[in-house]
């Protein structure tokens, strides 16, 4: 899976370089994140840009990392998503459970 | 209405480095539709999804000891019905027992056959000979 990490004020922005999140690479997705908050890098961004689809494994690994954030007092949050991803956040309620920016200046005014 | 007909039938290993093909195709077809009226980017992608979790579904239920072991997936369009059944050789499942996702207290499995159930029309699963068919209907308004 293409990921690219940046870290900016005090967060990691974990860029998804692929356009298809499957069963096929959640699973990459997802040990990738757990390594993260388990080297203390617990407060993420996760910039899906171009990402077009996601399925529910895809949802399943970025609500593990939710999860896991959570546990250590970090939290993992959502950027740049298309509408089209959105709209599967939206059928499995999950909009509900994850903090979701337009951009990553809407997350980071969010952040200070 | 759509009149004409299309009749796809692909077979894969059971590998997830597949799952993009499948997907893709349940996509290129949406978008190729006569006379759809409704949203043709939702059924691009929602087909791209259901063909996915159902073909996911199925190589988690095939035989793995039998390296040789394949999904066979169809799709078959004729007027407004489109029909998609896909294979396995496993030892299949109870679909009537998969239980709705708990949306309060969200889990990382168990959102593949809400998918397929909330965005198709019908699903089932049976046993046909040496096969489980997991056949799913969408009817095309």
């Amino acid at each position: 899976m293409n990921l690219k990490q940046e870290k900016i004020n005090g967060c990691t922005v974990l860029y998804i370089k692929e356009e298809r999140i499957d069963a096929h690479n959640s699973g990459e997705l997802k040990e990738t994140i757990l390594h993260l908050i388990e080297q203390g890098e617990a407060n993420i961004i996760v910039q899906l840009e171009q990402v077009r689809f996601i399925d529910s494994s895809g949802l399943g690994a970025l609500l593990s990392g939710y999860k896991n954030a959570a546990a250590k007092s970090g939290k993992l949050a959502i950027a740049n998503m298309q509408q089209q991803v959105l709209s599967m956040f939206e059928l499995t309620r999950l909009n509900r459970v994850f903090e979701i920016y337009a951009d990553l200046n809407e997350a980071f005014d969010n952040e200070t | 209405m759509c009149n004409s007909i299309i009749q796809v039938e692909v077979i894969i290993p059971t590998q997830t480095k597949y799952l993009d093909l499948i997907g893709s195709i349940g996509e290129h077809i949406a978008k190729e539709l006569d006379d759809y009226s409704g949203d043709r980017e939702a059924l691009a992608y929602h087909l791209n999804l259901v063909l996915t979790e159902a073909t996911v579904n199925a190589i988690k239920h095939a035989d793995h000891n039998d390296p040789k072991d394949t999904v066979r997936i169809t799709i078959h369009i004729q007027e407004n019905e489109l029909n998609i059944k896909v294979y396995d050789h496993g030892q299949g499942f109870d679909l009537e027992s998969v239980p709705l996702p708990d949306f309060e207290h969200p889990k990382e499995g168990g959102m593949g056959i809400f998918f397929i159930r909330t965005l198709m029309d019908s699903v089932t699963y049976t046993r046909q000979g040496d096969c489980n068919v997991l056949e799913i209907i969408k009817y095309l308004s």
